[in-house]
């Protein structure tokens, strides 16, 4: 846990970016009732790589797609860019989209299989405003995004996503954002699908990407391992709840929650404590 | 696409489904190409004429004979003008006097009658005989005597001058004729109906208005049930509550009792085909609502849904490139399923007289409604009901067959 791919940075000082206040998601009624987000507050600041770490249920996925608009938040307020944020109408979510964009865990299941890879990057162009550039411009843009993320463009055209590995596919949603370039973008855990060494690229990409654009990036995991490694600020959320956040090195090297201290200690240790003398391999057959 | 083609078409059982199919839709139209005109001509007087080929007898007469003398010629003569009553009278007969009848078989026309002739006595009174069945007895000997006939037939006309009848032809009865010599002959492979056509091009035609209302039924049913499915299923909310609640107040109606009261109510004069399969199709919209629906719901909360509305996409754009194209093979089968069920509804509406009211075109169903009116079935005239029957069958059996092919194609749960 010594490794950090950024410095630690304090953003404090910078612009809110997007903010929530008492946000609160209950599904159900009566005995079924079910509180998946209770009454949360935080402060996302402009450019600040922003890690939710919690385990499965805990509620970090809902409060992903009440930040991202797609779910309404039963209570609370959530502002974007300090003005409390309006979705009511199609034409004003659609407005809202182009500040916030997203990244799926399963990257098989993100694309639709029925539409070619052109189709999703020629999206991301008129989204934008392209819709009316040459044909030579767009390609030269596709390609540039692509190139970013290292997969070629010429090689992908006119193919189906499916045809892809789920690496190269998280990848091309990287890519898919640079073409977007978001304010916020919302990544719930993009790397969980992927094998380790496409982890490392894809995480990689996401921290170019951040300096690139300069956009806030809410990373959602389950591995605070990776939270530590990647992010500036944690906020670590067990039932629905944020028991803990701040600088990461403050909450991963000083953990106050028993929460924190126990999802650490979850995380497997190879550069300190790796120790195969204590482990018994028959025993445990 | 190409791949899911050729696995569809690797399925055993879509295959055999789609040939049955194939081979009643080319006999559809290339049957017509032989044997064109109206299909509800009547082209015999009576009603169910066996099936078979019909000689025009006028014509045999004027046809060149040639002579054969056929060894067993008489025997076939005798052993088919002695019915299977008399057979039955004359052992009745042989039981009464006492006679000696050994192991007999019935159907030994030679040795019945050598029988009949050594013990029959016309002035015998059996025991417990009334005289009306003596005397029957009597005609029956009498008839027996005089079996098989002459050698020869004698036409005469009248001779328009005189009035006197004039031998015109004599026909021996070692006299054949070729069938190809003489002009007119009819084959009629199902015979005729009750009102004397042929069931064979009826039953073609049928077949294709019967499609055609599977197909318009199919269509409206589909159409609404995915409209309001994918509305449900996509929009939810009230939308989908009020949907609902009208797919649940269809489905609580008796589907066919409504159907009944619908076509009743529309009335004789307005009932065509295309209005029953209009109607068949508004009664069977619910279940394709109800499993559309379902399959939109758990589609809508998939990845790609959600990375489609943040892309901007409208609700109609999203549904139709999002949604549809997933739930595009369950549509399909659904479909089959409502064509076939469509001709299944006609037919079941037709027979009870609540069909297409038409006298152009013929049904599959108000053919089964004609034959049952005029008791084809209790008479032993299976021609005109039986080849219906199986025809609606085969089709509904080939549809089925297709759509359980296909659902082994794309769901992956039911591959073997």
């Amino acid at each position: 846990m010594s490794e950090r791919a950024i410095e630690q940075t304090d953003f404090t000082n910078r612009p809110l970016c997007l903010s929530g206040r008492g946000v609160t998601k209950i599904f159900g009624l009566g005995d079924k009732r079910t509180v998946a987000v209770d009454h949360v507050d935080f402060d996302f600041h402009e450019g600040e790589f922003v890690s939710i770490v919690g385990e499965s249920g805990s509620g970090k996925t809902t409060l992903s797609k009440m930040l991202l608009g797609l779910l309404n938040a039963s209570e609370g307020e959530i502002f974007f860019q300090g003005k409390p944020r309006d979705i009511s109408t199609g034409r004003k979510k659609k407005e809202y989209w182009k500040g916030i964009q997203a990244i799926f865990q399963d990257p098989f299941s993100s694309f639709n299989t029925f539409q070619k890879i052109d189709t999703v990057l020629l999206d991301c162009i008129n989204m934008r405003g392209g819709k009316h550039l040459p044909k030579e411009k767009k390609i030269e843009m596709m390609t540039e995004a692509c190139g970013f993320v290292n997969l070629k463009f010429a090689e992908l055209t006119n193919k189906y996503p499916f045809e892809l590995s789920g690496g190269q596919m998280q990848r091309l949603m990287i890519a898919r954002i640079f073409l977007l370039r978001p304010r916020i973008l919302l990544a719930d855990e993009p790397t969980s699908m992927v094998d380790a060494c496409s982890r490392a690229t894809i995480l990689d990409m996401l921290l170019n990407l951040r300096d690139e654009i300069g956009m806030t990036v809410i990373f959602i995991t389950h591995d605070i391992g990776l939270a530590y490694y990647i992010s500036d600020t944690v906020y670590i959320m067990e039932h629905g709840k944020f028991v803990e956040f701040g600088k990461a090195d403050e909450v991963i090297l000083n953990p106050q929650a028993a929460y924190t201290k126990r999802l650490i200690s979850d995380v497997p240790k190879i550069h300190e404590e790796w120790d195969l003398s204590t482990v018994d391999l028959l025993s445990q057959k | 696409m190409k791949n899911t083609l050729r696995q569809v078409f690797h399925s055993p059982k879509f295959v055999v489904g789609f040939v049955i199919f194939v081979a009643i839709l080319l006999t559809m139209i290339i049957y017509p190409l032989f044997n064109p005109g109206n299909p509800l001509a009547q082209i015999g007087v009576g009603t169910f004429a066996k099936p078979g080929t019909y000689v025009s007898l006028y014509d045999a007469t004027k046809a060149k004979t040639e002579t054969f003398r056929l060894p067993d010629a008489e025997e076939k003569r005798l052993k088919a003008s002695l019915s299977d009553e008399d057979r039955v009278a004359m052992v009745e007969w042989f039981t009464a006097a006492g006679v000696d009848m050994g192991d007999l078989d019935l159907q030994d026309t030679d040795a019945l009658l050598d029988l009949w002739n050594a013990n029959y006595d016309p002035s015998l009174r059996p025991k417990g005989m009334i005289t009306a069945r003596v005397n029957y007895f009597k005609r029956l000997n009498n008839a027996l005597q005089e079996l098989g006939g002459g050698d020869t037939i004698i036409i005469a006309e009248k001779d328009d001058a005189s009035g006197e009848l004039v031998e015109s032809k004599k026909i021996l009865n070692t006299d054949y004729v070729n069938v190809n010599a003489v002009t007119n002959v009819k084959t009629l492979p199902l015979g005729t109906d009750n009102f004397g056509r042929d069931v064979l091009k009826e039953l073609v035609s049928a077949v294709g208005t019967s499609l055609l209302i599977g197909l318009i039924a199919g269509v409206v049913a589909t159409s609404i049930g995915l409209v309001f499915g994918l509305l449900a299923g996509y929009v939810g909310g009230i939308v989908d509550d009020l949907i609902m609640f009208i797919t649940n107040i269809f489905t609580v109606i008796p589907g066919f009792v409504l159907l009944i009261l619908i076509t009743y109510s529309i009335g004789q004069e307005q009932r065509g085909a295309a209005v029953v399969a209009a109607v068949i199709g508004l009664t069977s919209w619910t279940w394709t609502t109800r499993s559309v629906r379902s399959q939109v719901i758990s589609l809508r909360n998939r990845d790609h849904v959600n990375l489609s509305k943040l892309s901007g996409h409208s609700l109609i754009r999203i549904v139709l490139t999002d949604i549809l194209p997933y739930i595009a093979s369950y549509v399909v089968m659904a479909f089959i399923l409502q064509v076939s069920s469509g001709i299944l509804a006609e037919a079941q509406l037709s027979l009870l007289g609540l069909g297409p009211r038409t006298t152009i075109t013929p049904t599959l169903g108000l053919m089964m409604n004609w034959a049952m009116l005029y008791s084809a079935h209790t008479n032993g005239s299976w021609w005109a009901y039986f080849p219906v029957i199986l025809t609606i069958t085969l089709i509904s059996f080939s549809l089925n067959l297709m759509n359980t092919g296909l659902d082994q194609v794309f769901n992956p749960a039911l591959r073997d």
